[in-house]
Protein backbone atom coordinates (compact mmCIF):
# COMPACT_ATOMS: atom_id res chain seq x y z
CA UNK A 1 0.00 0.00 0.00
CA UNK A 2 1.67 3.22 -1.00
CA UNK A 3 -0.13 6.63 0.35
CA UNK A 4 0.56 10.19 -0.78
CA UNK A 5 1.91 11.84 2.25
CA UNK A 6 1.91 15.84 2.32
CA UNK A 7 5.47 17.17 1.78
CA UNK A 8 7.58 17.06 4.86
CA UNK A 9 6.33 14.04 6.30
CA UNK A 10 7.02 10.60 6.46
CA UNK A 11 6.22 7.13 7.96
CA UNK A 12 7.97 6.54 11.05
CA UNK A 13 9.49 2.93 12.07
CA UNK A 14 9.02 1.25 15.15
CA UNK A 15 12.55 0.77 16.96
CA UNK A 16 12.77 -1.25 19.76
CA UNK A 17 15.24 0.50 21.66
CA UNK A 18 13.77 4.06 20.98
CA UNK A 19 10.86 4.99 22.92
CA UNK A 20 8.33 8.37 22.04
CA UNK A 21 7.24 10.21 24.47
CA UNK A 22 4.37 13.04 23.88
CA UNK A 23 4.91 15.54 27.08
CA UNK A 24 1.81 17.56 27.19
CA UNK A 25 -0.26 19.39 25.90
CA UNK A 26 -1.68 19.14 29.01
CA UNK A 27 -0.17 21.41 31.71
CA UNK A 28 2.31 19.24 33.14
CA UNK A 29 5.84 19.98 32.64
CA UNK A 30 5.15 21.79 29.37
CA UNK A 31 2.41 24.72 29.05
CA UNK A 32 -0.02 24.13 26.79
CA UNK A 33 2.18 22.70 24.08
CA UNK A 34 3.51 19.05 22.93
CA UNK A 35 7.00 17.82 23.24
CA UNK A 36 7.16 14.93 21.57
CA UNK A 37 10.84 13.26 22.74
CA UNK A 38 11.98 9.90 22.11
CA UNK A 39 14.12 8.16 24.72
CA UNK A 40 16.47 5.97 25.02
CA UNK A 41 16.33 4.75 28.18
CA UNK A 42 16.72 7.74 30.32
CA UNK A 43 18.12 9.87 28.01
CA UNK A 44 16.46 12.14 25.18
CA UNK A 45 17.62 11.34 21.70
CA UNK A 46 15.65 13.70 20.29
CA UNK A 47 13.03 16.52 20.65
CA UNK A 48 9.94 17.70 18.16
CA UNK A 49 8.16 21.07 19.75
CA UNK A 50 5.00 21.20 18.59
CA UNK A 51 3.14 24.38 19.51
CA UNK A 52 -0.41 25.65 18.27
CA UNK A 53 -2.98 24.57 20.92
CA UNK A 54 -3.35 28.00 21.97
CA UNK A 55 -3.36 29.51 18.89
CA UNK A 56 -6.09 32.43 18.73
CA UNK A 57 -4.89 34.00 15.45
CA UNK A 58 -4.66 37.54 17.30
CA UNK A 59 -3.00 38.48 14.28
CA UNK A 60 -5.81 37.90 12.01
CA UNK A 61 -8.32 39.46 14.53
CA UNK A 62 -6.17 42.57 14.16
CA UNK A 63 -6.83 43.17 10.46
CA UNK A 64 -10.62 43.64 11.31
CA UNK A 65 -10.36 45.88 14.11
CA UNK A 66 -9.00 49.68 14.02
CA UNK A 67 -5.97 50.60 15.69
CA UNK A 68 -7.58 51.74 18.65
CA UNK A 69 -9.83 48.61 18.90
CA UNK A 70 -6.70 46.58 18.48
CA UNK A 71 -5.45 47.44 21.78
CA UNK A 72 -7.15 45.09 24.59
CA UNK A 73 -7.02 41.76 22.30
CA UNK A 74 -3.35 42.28 21.53
CA UNK A 75 -2.45 42.02 25.05
CA UNK A 76 -3.68 38.53 25.44
CA UNK A 77 -0.97 36.45 24.84
CA UNK A 78 1.14 37.41 27.72
CA UNK A 79 -1.29 39.13 30.57
CA UNK A 80 1.38 38.42 32.85
CA UNK A 81 3.64 41.18 30.86
CA UNK A 82 0.54 42.81 28.94
CA UNK A 83 2.23 46.37 29.12
CA UNK A 84 5.49 45.06 27.19
CA UNK A 85 3.78 43.68 24.44
CA UNK A 86 1.26 46.61 24.07
CA UNK A 87 4.24 48.46 24.25
CA UNK A 88 5.59 47.82 20.35
CA UNK A 89 2.32 48.18 19.04
CA UNK A 90 1.61 51.76 20.28
CA UNK A 91 5.17 52.65 19.33
CA UNK A 92 4.61 51.59 15.45
CA UNK A 93 0.98 52.75 15.73
CA UNK A 94 2.62 56.26 16.89
CA UNK A 95 5.12 56.44 13.75
CA UNK A 96 2.09 55.65 11.52
CA UNK A 97 0.20 58.09 12.88
CA UNK A 98 2.77 60.51 13.21
CA UNK A 99 1.78 61.27 16.65
CA UNK A 100 3.89 63.18 19.74
CA UNK A 101 4.42 61.63 23.20
CA UNK A 102 3.98 64.08 26.22
CA UNK A 103 6.90 63.65 28.03
CA UNK A 104 5.16 62.53 31.52
CA UNK A 105 3.58 59.86 29.40
CA UNK A 106 6.73 58.03 28.54
CA UNK A 107 8.01 58.07 32.01
CA UNK A 108 4.91 56.41 33.28
CA UNK A 109 4.82 53.84 30.32
CA UNK A 110 8.68 53.26 31.38
CA UNK A 111 7.39 52.56 34.99
CA UNK A 112 4.55 50.20 34.12
CA UNK A 113 6.56 48.30 31.08
CA UNK A 114 8.87 47.64 34.69
CA UNK A 115 6.41 46.72 37.16
CA UNK A 116 5.25 44.48 34.45
CA UNK A 117 8.39 42.74 33.77
CA UNK A 118 8.95 41.66 37.35
CA UNK A 119 5.17 40.53 37.64
CA UNK A 120 6.03 38.52 34.58
CA UNK A 121 9.58 37.17 36.04
CA UNK A 122 7.83 36.39 39.60
CA UNK A 123 5.40 34.00 37.82
CA UNK A 124 7.90 32.53 35.63
CA UNK A 125 10.17 32.28 38.81
CA UNK A 126 7.59 30.65 40.83
CA UNK A 127 6.61 27.94 37.95
CA UNK A 128 10.10 27.50 37.73
CA UNK A 129 10.43 26.62 41.42
CA UNK A 130 7.49 24.29 41.44
CA UNK A 131 8.96 22.07 38.47
CA UNK A 132 12.14 21.76 40.13
CA UNK A 133 10.38 20.66 43.06
CA UNK A 134 10.99 23.96 45.65
CA UNK A 135 7.75 24.93 46.61
CA UNK A 136 9.19 27.61 48.58
CA UNK A 137 10.22 29.35 45.03
CA UNK A 138 6.63 29.11 44.50
CA UNK A 139 5.32 30.66 47.57
CA UNK A 140 7.24 33.00 47.54
CA UNK A 141 7.59 35.04 43.97
CA UNK A 142 3.72 34.23 43.92
CA UNK A 143 3.24 36.41 46.50
CA UNK A 144 5.29 39.32 46.00
CA UNK A 145 3.93 39.14 43.08
CA UNK A 146 1.25 41.24 44.38
CA UNK A 147 3.17 44.20 45.40
CA UNK A 148 3.23 45.17 41.61
CA UNK A 149 -0.44 43.87 41.07
CA UNK A 150 -1.31 46.56 43.32
CA UNK A 151 0.67 49.24 42.37
CA UNK A 152 -0.52 48.30 38.30
CA UNK A 153 -4.03 48.11 39.34
CA UNK A 154 -3.50 51.44 41.10
CA UNK A 155 -2.19 52.94 37.78
CA UNK A 156 -4.30 51.47 35.37
CA UNK A 157 -7.49 49.82 37.60
CA UNK A 158 -7.25 46.27 36.12
CA UNK A 159 -5.18 43.86 38.27
CA UNK A 160 -3.75 41.28 35.30
CA UNK A 161 -5.11 42.88 31.92
CA UNK A 162 -4.65 46.38 31.97
CA UNK A 163 -4.76 47.70 28.41
CA UNK A 164 -2.66 50.57 29.77
CA UNK A 165 -0.53 51.75 27.37
CA UNK A 166 -2.30 53.26 24.01
CA UNK A 167 -1.21 55.12 20.97
CA UNK A 168 -0.21 58.63 22.09
CA UNK A 169 0.70 57.65 25.97
CA UNK A 170 -0.83 55.83 28.33
CA UNK A 171 -4.98 55.96 29.95
CA UNK A 172 -4.72 58.02 32.69
CA UNK A 173 -2.49 59.65 34.72
CA UNK A 174 -1.15 58.49 38.36
CA UNK A 175 -3.15 58.60 41.47
CA UNK A 176 -2.18 61.33 44.06
CA UNK A 177 0.31 59.19 46.03
CA UNK A 178 1.21 56.86 43.42
CA UNK A 179 5.39 58.29 43.89
CA UNK A 180 5.54 57.79 47.10
CA UNK A 181 3.88 54.36 47.26
CA UNK A 182 5.81 52.82 44.56
CA UNK A 183 9.15 53.96 46.31
CA UNK A 184 8.19 52.08 49.28
CA UNK A 185 7.18 49.21 47.53
CA UNK A 186 9.94 48.95 45.42
CA UNK A 187 12.51 49.06 48.18
CA UNK A 188 10.92 46.63 49.93
CA UNK A 189 10.84 44.18 47.35
CA UNK A 190 14.62 44.90 46.83
CA UNK A 191 15.19 43.55 50.29
CA UNK A 192 12.95 40.64 49.65
CA UNK A 193 15.02 39.75 46.35
CA UNK A 194 18.19 39.40 48.24
CA UNK A 195 16.38 36.52 50.18
CA UNK A 196 15.88 34.84 46.68
CA UNK A 197 19.39 33.82 46.65
CA UNK A 198 20.49 32.42 49.68
CA UNK A 199 16.93 29.65 49.42
CA UNK A 200 17.10 29.15 45.89
CA UNK A 201 20.06 29.99 43.87
CA UNK A 202 23.03 28.79 46.44
CA UNK A 203 20.45 25.85 46.59
CA UNK A 204 22.86 22.89 46.28
CA UNK A 205 20.19 20.84 44.73
CA UNK A 206 19.05 23.30 41.80
CA UNK A 207 22.75 24.06 41.22
CA UNK A 208 22.97 20.09 40.88
CA UNK A 209 19.95 19.77 38.60
CA UNK A 210 20.84 22.97 36.24
CA UNK A 211 24.51 23.87 36.71
CA UNK A 212 26.23 22.19 33.34
CA UNK A 213 22.97 20.85 32.06
CA UNK A 214 21.35 22.07 28.88
CA UNK A 215 24.69 24.25 27.51
CA UNK A 216 23.87 26.95 24.66
CA UNK A 217 27.59 28.11 23.38
CA UNK A 218 27.70 31.51 22.14
CA UNK A 219 27.52 30.65 18.31
CA UNK A 220 25.09 28.77 18.28
CA UNK A 221 22.62 31.43 20.94
CA UNK A 222 23.37 33.98 17.83
CA UNK A 223 23.00 31.26 15.15
CA UNK A 224 19.56 30.36 16.24
CA UNK A 225 18.53 33.91 16.73
CA UNK A 226 17.74 33.40 20.36
CA UNK A 227 16.80 36.51 22.31
CA UNK A 228 16.16 38.04 25.90
CA UNK A 229 17.48 35.98 28.69
CA UNK A 230 18.20 33.03 26.71
CA UNK A 231 21.16 34.95 24.66
CA UNK A 232 22.42 37.33 27.44
CA UNK A 233 23.03 33.89 29.27
CA UNK A 234 25.30 32.66 26.51
CA UNK A 235 27.33 35.86 26.47
CA UNK A 236 26.02 38.06 24.14
CA UNK A 237 25.16 41.43 25.65
CA UNK A 238 22.48 42.42 23.77
CA UNK A 239 19.18 43.89 25.23
CA UNK A 240 16.63 46.34 22.87
CA UNK A 241 16.62 48.78 25.68
CA UNK A 242 20.25 49.50 25.21
CA UNK A 243 20.41 48.83 21.58
CA UNK A 244 17.75 51.16 20.29
CA UNK A 245 16.14 52.81 23.12
CA UNK A 246 12.84 53.56 23.03
CA UNK A 247 10.47 56.39 24.79
CA UNK A 248 13.53 57.52 28.21
CA UNK A 249 15.47 54.22 28.29
CA UNK A 250 18.45 56.44 26.97
CA UNK A 251 17.98 58.93 29.99
CA UNK A 252 17.96 56.14 33.02
CA UNK A 253 20.46 54.48 34.74
CA UNK A 254 20.52 50.46 34.49
CA UNK A 255 22.96 48.06 32.97
CA UNK A 256 22.34 44.77 30.98
CA UNK A 257 22.87 41.10 32.85
CA UNK A 258 25.13 39.01 31.11
CA UNK A 259 26.43 35.36 32.14
CA UNK A 260 29.24 33.36 30.02
CA UNK A 261 28.35 30.25 31.41
CA UNK A 262 25.04 29.40 28.86
CA UNK A 263 23.59 26.52 31.11
CA UNK A 264 20.23 26.32 32.88
CA UNK A 265 21.26 27.61 36.04
CA UNK A 266 22.53 30.80 33.89
CA UNK A 267 19.42 30.79 32.02
CA UNK A 268 17.19 30.84 35.53
CA UNK A 269 19.69 33.71 37.04
CA UNK A 270 19.45 36.65 34.68
CA UNK A 271 15.98 37.43 34.95
CA UNK A 272 16.47 37.31 38.41
CA UNK A 273 19.15 39.84 38.31
CA UNK A 274 17.33 41.74 36.12
CA UNK A 275 14.60 42.47 38.44
CA UNK A 276 17.12 44.61 40.43
CA UNK A 277 17.78 46.53 37.58
CA UNK A 278 13.98 47.17 37.01
CA UNK A 279 13.57 48.28 41.05
CA UNK A 280 16.38 50.95 39.86
CA UNK A 281 14.72 52.10 36.33
CA UNK A 282 11.75 52.26 38.58
CA UNK A 283 13.37 54.33 41.01
CA UNK A 284 15.36 56.76 38.46
CA UNK A 285 12.47 57.19 36.21
CA UNK A 286 9.88 58.27 39.47
CA UNK A 287 12.88 60.35 40.27
CA UNK A 288 13.44 62.00 36.61
CA UNK A 289 9.69 62.24 35.96
CA UNK A 290 8.18 65.29 35.55
CA UNK A 291 5.61 65.89 38.37
CA UNK A 292 2.96 67.22 36.34
CA UNK A 293 1.28 67.46 32.56
CA UNK A 294 -0.72 65.96 30.06
CA UNK A 295 -0.28 62.21 29.86
CA UNK A 296 -1.67 60.98 26.61
CA UNK A 297 -2.28 62.76 23.23
CA UNK A 298 -5.72 62.29 21.51
CA UNK A 299 -6.24 60.50 18.58
CA UNK A 300 -8.33 61.54 15.63
CA UNK A 301 -11.72 59.63 15.55
CA UNK A 302 -10.79 56.07 13.30
CA UNK A 303 -7.42 57.80 12.59
CA UNK A 304 -5.80 55.94 9.15
CA UNK A 305 -2.10 55.37 8.44
CA UNK A 306 -0.68 55.97 4.84
CA UNK A 307 0.31 53.22 2.72
CA UNK A 308 3.37 52.70 5.17
CA UNK A 309 5.05 50.02 7.16
CA UNK A 310 6.85 49.64 10.54
CA UNK A 311 8.95 47.58 12.40
CA UNK A 312 9.15 47.91 16.27
CA UNK A 313 10.59 46.14 18.88
CA UNK A 314 11.19 46.28 22.54
CA UNK A 315 12.24 44.09 25.08
CA UNK A 316 9.80 42.28 27.13
CA UNK A 317 10.28 39.62 29.81
CA UNK A 318 11.25 37.08 27.61
CA UNK A 319 13.21 38.78 24.68
CA UNK A 320 12.66 41.23 22.15
CA UNK A 321 8.80 41.84 21.02
CA UNK A 322 8.59 43.15 17.33
CA UNK A 323 5.73 43.88 15.65
CA UNK A 324 5.72 44.37 11.91
CA UNK A 325 2.77 47.12 11.20
CA UNK A 326 1.63 47.26 7.05
CA UNK A 327 -1.06 50.10 6.89
CA UNK A 328 -2.68 51.23 3.35
CA UNK A 329 -4.91 54.32 3.78
CA UNK A 330 -7.60 52.27 6.04
CA UNK A 331 -8.39 52.51 9.99
CA UNK A 332 -8.10 49.22 10.64
CA UNK A 333 -4.23 47.66 9.50
CA UNK A 334 -3.41 45.56 6.56
CA UNK A 335 -0.76 43.39 8.54
CA UNK A 336 0.49 42.88 12.04
CA UNK A 337 2.73 40.11 12.31
CA UNK A 338 4.18 40.06 16.19
CA UNK A 339 7.05 38.18 16.53
CA UNK A 340 7.56 37.54 20.37
CA UNK A 341 10.67 36.10 21.86
CA UNK A 342 8.92 32.72 23.24
CA UNK A 343 8.66 31.54 19.31
CA UNK A 344 12.06 32.48 18.74
CA UNK A 345 13.36 30.91 21.39
CA UNK A 346 11.39 27.48 20.61
CA UNK A 347 13.82 26.50 17.51
CA UNK A 348 17.01 26.01 20.43
CA UNK A 349 14.47 23.15 22.41
CA UNK A 350 15.34 20.18 20.44
CA UNK A 351 19.22 21.51 20.55
CA UNK A 352 19.05 21.95 24.32
CA UNK A 353 17.41 18.48 25.11
CA UNK A 354 19.01 16.13 23.29
CA UNK A 355 21.08 14.17 25.21
CA UNK A 356 19.80 15.67 28.43
CA UNK A 357 17.98 12.98 31.36
CA UNK A 358 14.67 12.83 30.72
CA UNK A 359 14.08 13.99 34.44
CA UNK A 360 15.66 16.71 33.76
CA UNK A 361 13.51 18.08 31.10
CA UNK A 362 11.86 20.60 33.51
CA UNK A 363 14.67 22.26 34.23
CA UNK A 364 16.24 22.80 30.70
CA UNK A 365 12.09 23.71 29.27
CA UNK A 366 11.22 26.43 32.30
CA UNK A 367 15.01 27.88 32.48
CA UNK A 368 14.17 28.83 28.27
CA UNK A 369 11.56 31.42 29.91
CA UNK A 370 9.23 30.15 27.19
CA UNK A 371 5.30 31.23 27.37
CA UNK A 372 3.70 28.78 24.86
CA UNK A 373 0.26 30.97 25.03
CA UNK A 374 2.39 34.08 23.76
CA UNK A 375 4.67 31.48 21.28
CA UNK A 376 1.13 30.67 19.32
CA UNK A 377 -0.29 34.37 19.64
CA UNK B 1 -13.38 26.56 1.53
CA UNK B 2 -15.88 28.93 2.14
CA UNK B 3 -15.94 30.76 4.87
CA UNK B 4 -18.54 29.45 6.96
CA UNK B 5 -17.00 26.29 7.89
CA UNK B 6 -17.02 25.34 11.60
CA UNK B 7 -13.00 25.70 12.15
CA UNK B 8 -13.52 29.59 11.55
CA UNK B 9 -12.07 31.25 14.56
CA UNK B 10 -14.69 32.37 17.09
CA UNK B 11 -14.12 36.02 17.85
CA UNK B 12 -15.22 38.09 20.64
CA UNK B 13 -15.93 41.60 20.60
CA UNK B 14 -13.85 42.49 23.83
CA UNK B 15 -13.87 46.20 22.66
CA UNK B 16 -16.29 48.61 23.78
CA UNK B 17 -17.46 50.74 20.81
CA UNK B 18 -17.90 54.79 21.01
CA UNK B 19 -21.17 55.25 19.73
CA UNK B 20 -19.71 57.93 17.21
CA UNK B 21 -17.69 54.86 15.53
CA UNK B 22 -20.32 51.67 15.48
CA UNK B 23 -22.39 53.24 12.94
CA UNK B 24 -19.17 54.09 10.47
CA UNK B 25 -18.20 50.59 10.93
CA UNK B 26 -18.50 48.64 7.69
CA UNK B 27 -21.02 45.75 6.95
CA UNK B 28 -20.18 41.97 6.40
CA UNK B 29 -18.78 41.30 2.67
CA UNK B 30 -18.38 44.00 1.07
CA UNK B 31 -16.37 44.48 -2.24
CA UNK B 32 -13.94 46.72 -2.69
CA UNK B 33 -15.93 49.68 -4.59
CA UNK B 34 -18.88 49.22 -2.07
CA UNK B 35 -17.01 49.65 0.53
CA UNK B 36 -15.63 52.89 -0.79
CA UNK B 37 -18.63 54.28 -1.74
CA UNK B 38 -19.78 53.47 2.00
CA UNK B 39 -17.27 55.30 3.28
CA UNK B 40 -17.31 58.38 1.27
CA UNK B 41 -21.30 58.37 2.01
CA UNK B 42 -20.37 58.74 5.47
CA UNK B 43 -18.20 61.34 4.61
CA UNK B 44 -14.85 59.36 6.06
CA UNK B 45 -11.96 60.82 4.38
CA UNK B 46 -9.74 57.65 3.09
CA UNK B 47 -6.38 59.63 2.11
CA UNK B 48 -4.01 58.89 4.98
CA UNK B 49 -3.96 61.13 8.48
CA UNK B 50 0.26 61.55 7.51
CA UNK B 51 1.05 62.79 4.31
CA UNK B 52 3.81 60.29 2.83
CA UNK B 53 6.92 62.08 1.79
CA UNK B 54 9.85 60.87 0.15
CA UNK B 55 12.29 61.11 3.08
CA UNK B 56 16.40 61.54 3.45
CA UNK B 57 18.35 59.03 3.89
CA UNK B 58 20.96 59.12 6.77
CA UNK B 59 24.84 58.68 6.31
CA UNK B 60 24.74 55.09 7.61
CA UNK B 61 21.66 53.84 6.52
CA UNK B 62 22.98 54.87 2.67
CA UNK B 63 26.45 53.68 3.07
CA UNK B 64 24.41 49.95 3.77
CA UNK B 65 22.46 50.44 0.61
CA UNK B 66 25.10 51.59 -1.44
CA UNK B 67 27.15 48.80 -1.04
CA UNK B 68 24.11 46.24 -1.84
CA UNK B 69 23.12 48.08 -4.66
CA UNK B 70 26.60 48.37 -5.92
CA UNK B 71 27.05 44.48 -5.82
CA UNK B 72 23.30 43.88 -7.34
CA UNK B 73 22.46 46.62 -9.54
CA UNK B 74 19.75 46.31 -11.26
CA UNK B 75 18.24 43.21 -9.26
CA UNK B 76 17.31 44.79 -6.40
CA UNK B 77 15.23 48.08 -4.94
CA UNK B 78 16.92 49.22 -1.95
CA UNK B 79 13.64 51.51 -0.17
CA UNK B 80 14.44 53.64 3.13
CA UNK B 81 11.73 52.87 5.39
CA UNK B 82 12.32 55.39 7.93
CA UNK B 83 15.48 55.64 10.26
CA UNK B 84 17.50 52.39 10.69
CA UNK B 85 14.67 49.95 8.94
CA UNK B 86 15.65 49.90 5.18
CA UNK B 87 14.34 47.60 3.20
CA UNK B 88 15.38 45.69 0.00
CA UNK B 89 12.88 43.77 -2.98
CA UNK B 90 14.31 41.61 -4.73
CA UNK B 91 13.19 38.50 -7.45
CA UNK B 92 12.76 35.15 -5.78
CA UNK B 93 15.67 33.76 -7.97
CA UNK B 94 18.02 36.34 -6.35
CA UNK B 95 16.93 35.94 -2.66
CA UNK B 96 19.47 33.37 -1.73
CA UNK B 97 22.56 35.40 -3.37
CA UNK B 98 21.51 38.49 -1.64
CA UNK B 99 20.96 36.99 1.76
CA UNK B 100 24.14 35.78 1.53
CA UNK B 101 25.76 39.01 0.89
CA UNK B 102 24.03 40.18 3.61
CA UNK B 103 24.89 37.72 5.98
CA UNK B 104 28.83 37.60 4.76
CA UNK B 105 29.52 41.27 3.98
CA UNK B 106 27.00 43.42 5.62
CA UNK B 107 27.64 41.10 9.38
CA UNK B 108 23.64 40.06 9.89
CA UNK B 109 23.55 37.41 11.71
CA UNK B 110 20.04 36.19 12.36
CA UNK B 111 16.41 36.59 11.52
CA UNK B 112 14.00 38.78 13.89
CA UNK B 113 10.94 37.59 12.17
CA UNK B 114 8.90 36.15 8.76
CA UNK B 115 6.11 37.26 7.63
CA UNK B 116 3.58 37.00 4.95
CA UNK B 117 1.79 40.10 3.53
CA UNK B 118 -1.28 38.84 0.96
CA UNK B 119 -1.90 41.01 -2.09
CA UNK B 120 -4.89 39.62 -3.35
CA UNK B 121 -5.97 42.50 -5.84
CA UNK B 122 -2.11 41.46 -7.74
CA UNK B 123 -2.18 38.06 -6.88
CA UNK B 124 0.79 37.81 -4.53
CA UNK B 125 2.26 37.09 -1.82
CA UNK B 126 4.95 39.31 -0.44
CA UNK B 127 7.37 37.63 1.98
CA UNK B 128 9.29 39.56 4.14
CA UNK B 129 12.37 38.40 6.64
CA UNK B 130 13.65 41.19 9.00
CA UNK B 131 17.15 40.51 9.77
CA UNK B 132 19.11 41.80 12.88
CA UNK B 133 22.73 41.44 14.33
CA UNK B 134 23.99 40.79 17.50
CA UNK B 135 27.75 40.79 16.42
CA UNK B 136 28.46 43.89 14.58
CA UNK B 137 27.96 47.21 17.56
CA UNK B 138 27.19 49.78 15.03
CA UNK B 139 23.92 47.26 13.65
CA UNK B 140 22.35 47.14 16.99
CA UNK B 141 19.98 49.59 16.40
CA UNK B 142 19.62 48.29 12.45
CA UNK B 143 16.68 45.74 11.03
CA UNK B 144 17.13 44.87 7.45
CA UNK B 145 14.09 43.93 5.97
CA UNK B 146 14.24 41.65 2.91
CA UNK B 147 11.50 40.91 0.86
CA UNK B 148 10.17 39.23 -2.01
CA UNK B 149 7.15 38.48 -4.02
CA UNK B 150 5.51 34.79 -5.12
CA UNK B 151 2.58 34.40 -7.15
CA UNK B 152 -0.81 33.34 -5.68
CA UNK B 153 -3.36 31.21 -6.91
CA UNK B 154 -6.95 32.06 -6.55
CA UNK B 155 -7.34 28.05 -5.17
CA UNK B 156 -4.09 27.48 -3.16
CA UNK B 157 -2.81 23.79 -3.04
CA UNK B 158 0.01 24.41 -0.23
CA UNK B 159 3.01 22.94 -1.51
CA UNK B 160 2.27 21.76 -4.69
CA UNK B 161 1.30 25.09 -6.73
CA UNK B 162 3.57 28.08 -8.06
CA UNK B 163 3.24 29.84 -4.76
CA UNK B 164 7.30 28.79 -3.80
CA UNK B 165 10.50 30.66 -2.74
CA UNK B 166 14.04 29.33 -2.08
CA UNK B 167 14.34 28.71 1.92
CA UNK B 168 16.65 30.89 3.51
CA UNK B 169 17.34 28.34 6.06
CA UNK B 170 20.75 27.64 5.08
CA UNK B 171 22.06 31.14 5.71
CA UNK B 172 20.14 32.24 8.30
CA UNK B 173 19.64 28.99 10.55
CA UNK B 174 16.77 31.02 12.58
CA UNK B 175 14.05 31.01 10.04
CA UNK B 176 13.31 27.98 10.80
CA UNK B 177 10.31 27.74 12.64
CA UNK B 178 9.33 31.14 11.19
CA UNK B 179 9.36 29.69 7.55
CA UNK B 180 7.15 26.95 8.90
CA UNK B 181 4.32 29.45 10.36
CA UNK B 182 4.69 31.29 7.21
CA UNK B 183 3.71 28.34 5.22
CA UNK B 184 0.95 26.86 7.01
CA UNK B 185 -0.51 30.70 7.65
CA UNK B 186 0.11 32.02 3.87
CA UNK B 187 0.58 28.46 2.00
CA UNK B 188 4.24 29.22 0.49
CA UNK B 189 6.33 26.62 0.41
CA UNK B 190 10.08 27.03 1.21
CA UNK B 191 11.93 24.99 -1.27
CA UNK B 192 14.91 23.67 0.42
CA UNK B 193 13.57 23.63 3.71
CA UNK B 194 14.53 20.24 5.49
CA UNK B 195 11.03 19.95 7.88
CA UNK B 196 8.40 22.07 5.76
CA UNK B 197 5.55 20.76 8.03
CA UNK B 198 2.72 22.76 9.72
CA UNK B 199 3.65 24.18 12.83
CA UNK B 200 0.68 26.05 14.90
CA UNK B 201 -2.78 24.45 13.07
CA UNK B 202 -4.32 21.32 13.72
CA UNK B 203 -3.23 18.19 11.60
CA UNK B 204 -6.59 17.97 10.34
CA UNK B 205 -7.25 21.70 9.19
CA UNK B 206 -8.51 21.32 5.61
CA UNK B 207 -9.00 25.22 5.19
CA UNK B 208 -7.28 27.70 2.84
CA UNK B 209 -4.30 29.03 4.61
CA UNK B 210 -5.84 31.71 7.19
CA UNK B 211 -4.40 34.39 7.13
CA UNK B 212 -4.67 35.09 3.23
CA UNK B 213 -7.11 37.78 2.71
CA UNK B 214 -10.19 35.67 1.38
CA UNK B 215 -10.44 33.69 4.76
CA UNK B 216 -12.71 35.42 6.69
CA UNK B 217 -13.18 35.65 10.50
CA UNK B 218 -17.05 34.43 11.06
CA UNK B 219 -19.10 37.39 12.27
CA UNK B 220 -16.83 40.34 10.55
Amino acid sequence: MTTQLPPGMHLETVDDKIMTLNVGPQHPGSGHMRLIIKVDGDYIVSCDPDPGYVHRGEEKMAEYRNYIQNIPHLERPVIHDSSNILYPYCLGVEDLLGIEVPERAKYIRVIAAELNRCIYILYWLAIYGIFLGHSTMFMWPAGDRELFIDLLEAMSGARVTHAYLVPGGVRNDLPSNFEERCLRQVEYFEKRLKEYEAIFYQNPLLKARTEGSGILSRTDAIRLGTTGSVLRASGVDFDVRKKEPYDVYENLDFQTIVMKEGDSYARSRVPYLEMFESCRIIKDALKKMPKSGSVRTKLKPNPKGGNDEVYRRVESGRGAIGYYIVSNNRPEPYRVKISVGSFRNLICMPYLLKGEKLGNMPAVYWGLNYWPVEADR
Amino acid sequence: MSSETDKDIEVKDTTDTHSDNSENTKPDSMSKDEAKKFYEEKGLDLSPDVPVKPKPIPAFEKSLADKISSKFGDKIRVDYVRSDRIRITTKREDIVDVAKFIRDELKYDHAESVSGVDYPDSSEIEVIYHLGSYTDEKLGRQIFALATRVPREDVPNPGSDATRTPSLRDVFYSVEFHERECFEMFGVYFEGHPDMRRLLLPEDWADIPPFRKDFKIKGR
